[in-house]
């Protein structure tokens, strides 16, 4: 069985946003690293690795700097790199192709992804891809195992939580889940470094980025929110009460 | 411009976004399609004003969220844009239905305009995107951004029968500890954080809580720390939220969970630091000890007429 994963580096969460001329400006991004989701899906991936003996083939797509992220899912234990080199910025649906594009050359059965990018904060990936490759998705999902030839994920729905079972291949978007996320270790780092990417630009696997329909005109920063109205001491809570009922008219 | 909207399937009949995304297509078209998958709540939806057309798809696939099923069986149905709502299924189903039609999606938007011009957040809140559509795309809406289209309306209601087969079976339901309302489903979400103290303390917020018919959320630090469920987490791995109120109750406000609650329509804030960035974006801040205003806060919402 051999498993993908599609990983996007983004910046650090944590990491100040500054926008010069009406884009965002990634020369002030301090660090860039794999989004939190992604992580989740290579944790899952790892553990089919270990538990049913997968293959994990880590695929990424963007500039020459995103390498890092597939150096990084190699140190912890990703078998195979493939690199999807594309420099410019592109929609949903160039960008869902050249995933499942790669997906295809790369022969994995199943495929495991973060529910939503940490930049974007789409959450189409995964389900676009899906659709591409004529699998079926399954979505917020914490876990996944292989049992007698299925595929059995836990996601959760605004009700709870559901087991559900995929017969065949399919694609996974991960939520957060319980799992402690392994840390590569110095073995691991070296290994990494060595390992060679399979890099391959769009053309390599005849789909284009060109989709137009949607373009980002601008980037700005979100607009302040007018100052609010500041109370000292506990007492002030019913007076607040009041306003909420009053004033806002939301209790 | 034609616009069909695809209504996603609530347990107590329309759901609750569905006048909004009437209102939003009544911005860049003139008349909606309203698509529900199980047929739930269509005639609600054929009352609203600005709706030409309901058509309630039936099928048995209805019973299991399954994006590539479902995309199969509505795909056909549309003409235009096609919006949704930002909720978990709005976002899988979107971009489901748009890759299947050969389209591209723009999730979360907040404003739109004639021409198709929209803006979204990124970057977790910490920038907008402005974008133009051209052609026909699939665009979700985050709920509570747009105003609600009036009531008043009187579409045609139909019906439409799918024979689309499953390809998700589900083996077992969890349900939830307990009864309370979800924090993604709630229209007053009061959440905790590491102020506190202590994890038993958060029964004091879903005493107020019950109080309000409110849900109950918490900081990413007090999920990881006191094993708190990652369903009640509110901020960037956690849920993002657009309530009526939010109420953040010894909470610092982190960029990460300021991303997750900011787009609250009104936000309450009680933290014993004037500092802290939680008050920055709060519409009305109490500087004390949650200990003490929380009680004062709970009496005064009790004692409401």
């Amino acid at each position: 069985m051999k498993v993908a994963v599609l990983i996007k580096q983004v910046p650090d969460t944590t990491a100040r946003i500054s926008i010069a001329g009406g884009s965002v400006d990634e020369g002030s991004i301090s660090k860039w690293t794999i989004s939190p989701y992604d992580e989740y899906a290579l944790e899952a991936a790892l553990k089919l690795q270990s538990e049913s003996g997968a293959k994990v083939v880590a695929i990424t797509l963007g500039p020459q700097r995103s390498s890092k992220s597939l150096i990084d899912a190699a140190a912890v234990g990703a078998d195979e790199l493939i690199h999807v080199l594309y420099e410019g910025s592109s929609g949903s649906l160039s960008l869902q192709g050249a995933l499942a594009a790669a997906v295809r050359k790369s022969e994995a059965d199943i495929v495991l992804a973060g529910k939503q990018a940490a930049d974007t904060n789409s959450g189409s990936t995964a389900p676009g891809v899906a659709q591409m490759l004529g699998l079926p998705c399954v979505g917020l999902v914490s876990e996944v195992k292989a049992v007698d030839g299925n595929f059995v994920a836990t996601r959760s729905t605004s009700s709870g939580m559901e087991r559900v079972s995929v017969n065949g291949p399919c694609v996974f978007a991960f939520d957060k889940g319980d799992e402690e996320l392994r840390r590569p270790n110095v073995r691991g780092i070296m290994m990494a470094k060595k390992k060679p990417i399979e890099s391959l630009s769009p053309a390599d696997l005849g789909v284009s980025m060109e989709d137009g329909g949607v373009n980002v005109e601008s980037v700005g920063y979100p607009p302040e929110k007018p100052a609010g109205q500041t109370f000292q001491g506990a007492a002030s809570a019913s007076e607040v009460v009041t306003k909420l009922r009053e004033e806002a008219n939301v209790i | 411009m034609s616009v069909t909207i695809v209504s996603e399937p609530h347990e107590e009949g329309m759901h609750p976004t569905l006048p909004q995304l009437v209102k939003a297509a009544s911005v860049i078209g003139e008349s909606c399609t309203v698509i529900i998958p199980g047929g739930n709540g269509a005639d609600e939806a054929s009352k609203i004003q600005g709706v030409g057309k309901v058509i309630k798809l039936n099928g048995a696939c209805f019973s299991v969220f399954d994006s590539s099923t479902w995309s199969a069986a509505i795909s056909g149905l549309v003409d235009g844009t096609v919006l949704m709502a930002t909720t978990p299924v709005g976002r899988e189903l979107s971009a489901s239905i748009a890759a299947g039609l050969g389209r591209s999606v723009v999730q979360d938007v907040t404003s739109i305009a004639p021409g198709i011009k929209v803006e979204r957040p990124a970057y977790s809140g910490k920038a907008v995107e402005s974008i133009s559509v051209s052609g026909d795309a699939v665009i979700t809406i985050r709920p509570n951004a747009i105003e609600s289209a009036e009531s008043g309306g009187s579409a045609d209601v139909s019906t439409v029968d799918s024979g689309e087969d499953l390809r998700i079976a589900v083996l077992e339901a969890i349900a939830k500890a307990g009864e309370r309302l979800d924090v993604s489903e709630a229209d007053i979400i009061i959440s905790g954080g590491r102020g506190l103290g202590d994890r038993s303390n958060f029964e004091k917020l879903e005493s107020v809580a019950d109080s309000l018919g409110a849900a109950v959320g918490a900081s990413r630090a007090v999920v990881d720390e006191w094993g708190l469920p990652h369903s009640m987490q509110v901020g960037q791995t956690g849920k993002t939220v657009t309530p009526s109120l939010y109420i953040a109750v010894g909470i610092s406000g982190a960029i990460q969970h300021l991303a997750g609650m900011r787009s609250s329509r009104y936000i309450l804030a009680i933290n014993k630091d004037p500092e802290a960035p939680i008050f920055g974006v709060a519409d009305y801040g109490i500087v004390a000890q949650w200990e003490d205003a929380l009680p004062i806060l709970h009496e005064a919402i009790k004692s409401l007429p």
